[in-house]
């Protein structure tokens, strides 16, 4: 059970490295120098056996637990489960969470001036695929002093390169935790990425993806396609419960012309504006392809059980009831090959109301089981 | 632990690899483990219980039964243990068809139906037996498919399931008297190893 008075990380500073050496992408292209950002939480061992990595998802970055500021009124996306007593125990553990490459939060991405040009990236930035990701942390692993992780944990889009990294360096992962994921997106799920990349590149203040140039932002098409987005990560039942059909404006009543205005609807609009102030549109298009792209299988003849037999870590997959966008059965398919390849698993399918987005929150259910599996992690209680 | 799983122990091989269906709270798994180096995943469907074997260190897998076991791959386990849930199961003659499919060898264990308490309480009440061994009544139990020795043992011929070792056991740790002679009236809790 969670402790009376909910201990934090209080304030955290981000830090930056450099990499002068390019990284050879999927794509072919050698790309560098660039940057990473990230946050470390809790201190690093002596034999250096207790370091966790963070993969965000979609829309996150490095900032996942603590404060930047006294004012700040948001914790990181993750504090629910990262910090002192918390299932990611930052008492134990040595957290490291980074805000990927080509990303809008401090990590060389779109919007970083191309050193060519000195002007930025734009659509000229390299497509990513998650493996690339999975390297440019291996080198931020490398710099750190970490030669293996006691865990790489991740959510979504995070899961997946969780679990690339159990495929691209089995030697350097000992627990690989997947929540609310997928071995490859469905055809539905990609549509949804397409609707959100179509808004943002239907918006004339795209400019090609220029907009950086032009100092103009697609403002109206990256809302659109965070609103989209959004209803997707949260259940039919989660939005009945949060909004119901309650208004904010108006009345429905008879002889009244005044329109009226859902909670629903300022919500969404309220989500999409935030967003789009600051995220940048560019890597919200690089993400979801990402996402598209992503395969886990295909180069093992598309046998998942040939792919995860070249694991040599033990994996904890949970996914969340009513989350359709990355639904049970997915994190069931992981399982299935887990099992069949004869890889220590154990699964959870947690009730949840809140659709994709329980993920991020500190469910009782979903915190004790998460909170038993990593006791141990980084060679705890047996 | 429960009689029959301390019964069952001698039967698992040492750095064996066990799979065990309903396993509760991990607790046999974790003996085996311990005590026999034993590699052991468990089926459970109870969140409390998939918590607490979690946190025992053991690699358990939220799965029902009831919905097949087709996720598990031929001849991949050395033995499958279900203690205490055939009764429980919409399909159990599926089931062991199953553990045997997925197992070399099967360790079944299940209440005895047969049992003279039974018995004289159906024959003399003419209600369906409630004990402190099974304590729910019978329009809310989760023993739906309660069977006798005899029953068990007619199912696995019909089935072709050789019985490789079978066990009778009581309330306490002794053999209960005439269980040997006549298990369908003596034993409280039957526990077979089978195998094709």
């Amino acid at each position: 059970m969670e402790a009376p008075t909910e201990r934090s990380l209080g304030i955290v500073e981000p830090r930056t490295e450099h990499f002068e050496e390019p990284l050879r992408l999927a794509c072919g292209r050698d790309f560098g120098p660039y940057d990473l950002v990230y946050e470390t939480y809790g201190a690093l061992n002596d034999d250096c056996s207790n370091a966790v990595l963070i993969c965000h998802a979609l829309s996150g970055h490095h900032h996942a637990a603590g404060y930047h500021s006294e004012a700040d009124r948001k914790p990181g996306w993750w504090n629910a489960c990262i910090g002192p007593g918390k299932p990611i125990d930052t008492d134990r553990f040595f957290v490291v969470s980074l805000n990927n490459l080509g990303g809008c939060h401090g990590s060389t991405g779109p919007a970083s001036p191309n050193p060519d040009t000195g002007r930025p990236w734009g659509p000229d930035f390299p497509p990513l695929r998650v493996r690339d990701w999975v390297h440019s942390q291996k080198r931020l692993a490398d710099r750190l002093g970490i030669a293996r992780w006691a865990a790489v944990i991740g959510g979504s889009l995070g899961g997946m390169q969780a679990m690339r990294w159990a495929l691209e360096y089995p030697d350097m992962v000992e627990h690989c935790v997947v929540i609310a994921s997928a071995m490859k997106l469905s055809a539905q799920n990609i549509a949804f990425n397409e609707i959100a990349r179509h808004a943002i590149q239907s918006d004339p203040d795209f400019s090609e993806g220029r907009y950086l140039e032009r100092e103009c932002v697609p403002a109206q098409g990256l809302a659109l396609a965070r609103m989209v987005g959004h209803i997707t990560y949260l259940s039919d039942d989660a939005m009945a419960n949060k909004f119901g059909r309650d208004l904010r404006s108006g009345t429905l009543e008879r002889g009244d012309e005044e329109s009226v205005e859902f909670q629903v609807q300022s919500y969404l609009r309220y989500q999409g504006n935030q967003f789009s102030g600051s995220f940048d549109a560019n890597t919200y298009i690089l993400m979801t392809r990402a996402l598209d792209y992503f395969d886990l299988a295909r180069e093992y003849g598309d046998d998942p059980v040939a792919a995860f037999a070249r694991a040599k870590c033990s994996f904890l997959v949970i996914s969340f009831s009513t989350d359709w966008r990355f639904s049970p059965q997915r994190s069931r398919e992981i399982v299935d090959a887990l099992i069949a390849a004869d890889r220590p698993v154990s699964y959870a399918e947690i009730e949840a109301s809140e659709g994709h987005d329980a993920f991020l929150l500190a469910l009782p259910r979903y915190r004790d089981l998460f909170r038993a599996y990593m006791q141990r992690v980084g060679g705890g209680s047996q | 632990m429960r009689l029959d799983l301390t019964h069952i122990q001698r039967w698992i091989e040492p750095g064996s690899k066990v799979l065990d269906l309903g396993c509760g709270d991990g607790e046999f798994l974790k003996q085996l483990r311990d005590t026999r180096q034993v590699r052991g995943m468990g089926l459970e469907i109870d969140p409390d219980n998939i918590t607490a074997a979690v946190s025992r260190g053991l690699d358990i897998v939220e799965q029902d039964m009831d919905r097949g076991l087709a996720n598990f791959p031929d001849q991949s386990f050395d033995t499958v243990v279900m203690a205490h849930a055939l009764q429980a199961v919409h399909y159990p003659d599926r089931v062991l068809d199953e553990m045997l499919r997925i197992g070399r060898e099967g360790i079944v264990t299940f209440p005895n139906f047969g049992h003279w308490r039974c018995r004289l309480y159906l024959g003399t009440r003419g209600r369906m037996p409630v004990s402190k061994f099974m304590p729910y009544s019978w329009y809310d139990t989760p023993n739906i498919h309660f069977c006798t020795v005899n029953d068990f043992e007619a199912l696995c011929r019909d089935k072709g399931i050789r019985i490789a070792a079978r066990e009778m056991v009581g309330n306490t740790q002794r053999r209960p008297l005439l269980a040997g002679a006549w298990p369908n009236m003596f034993a409280v809790t039957a526990i077979y190893r089978i195998t094709r």
